[in-house]
């Protein structure tokens, strides 16, 4: 299994390892953090919510297509669930190819896919103590709390 | 009609108060079923960017429902 769903904090070492091969002279890796803004507010913290039996579904998916468009490569991907506080990684994408450029391509397809596809949710937790889910339009006035 | 179970996530789940139900239904695709459960709960709405799973596996609005079937709702994903 190359794409993992976690609750601890991520091993950045242990997916750049994973994705380790003599052959691969480039690897990218590309974290996604808790950002402490959002779109004028102040962000305290994150909470993600998975369904996880089809994120993983989907997320192996979305890495065999990434080999199948810039491959030959290795392709790691963990994202966590729960709360999650600023600075931390929600998300984390290694590749190696033998060459770069396949690197960076084909982590900007999954990390891309991934937030377009997988069943994960994201709830915003704010400083005036409101919270939101993000990218839901008319939860605004549901979400409080 | 037809016996379908139907499961929501995240804003969905808060707005229905709801994670799973058993409902009958002469829904023909997903697309209806979701407007049949935004009848029986008032704060559910549609929105352009929910996906639908039916089984596990990801499907789409127009897909047909058949008995037994677990339909998931879900609300515009947000990862990374």
């Amino acid at each position: 299994m190359n794409f993992r769903v976690i609750s601890g904090k991520i091993d950045l070492r242990a997916l750049r390892d994973a994705v380790g091969d003599f052959e691969n002279g480039a690897c990218v890796i590309f974290e996604g953090l808790v950002r402490n803004h959002n779109e004028g507010r102040e962000v305290l913290r994150l909470e993600y919510e998975v369904y996880e039996p089809l994120a993983v579904s989907e997320g192996e998916a979305i890495l065999g297509e990434a080999e199948r468009r810039f491959g030959p490569l290795k392709a790691a991907c963990v994202h966590r669930d729960g709360l999650l506080e600023l600075g931390e990684a929600a998300v984390v994408v290694a590749v190696s190819s033998a060459h770069r450029d396949e690197s960076f391509r084909a982590c900007r397809y999954i990390i891309d896919e991934v937030k377009h596809r997988l069943p994960i949710w994201k709830k915003e937790h704010y400083a005036d103590g409101e919270a939101n889910w993000v990218n839901c339009q008319r939860c605004a006035a549901h979400a409080a709390g | 009609m037809m016996q379908v179970r139907v499961r929501y996530f995240a804003v969905f789940r808060e707005v229905t108060g709801v994670e799973t139900e058993v409902v009958d239904t002469g829904a023909s695709s997903a697309r209806e079923l979701f407007s049949q459960m935004a009848d029986r709960h008032a704060d559910l709405h549609f929105e352009a960017a929910a996906l639908v799973a039916v089984n596990d596996v990801m499907a789409d609005w127009e897909t047909a429902l058949s008995e037994g079937d677990e339909v998931l709702f879900f609300p515009p994903v947000a990862g990374g």
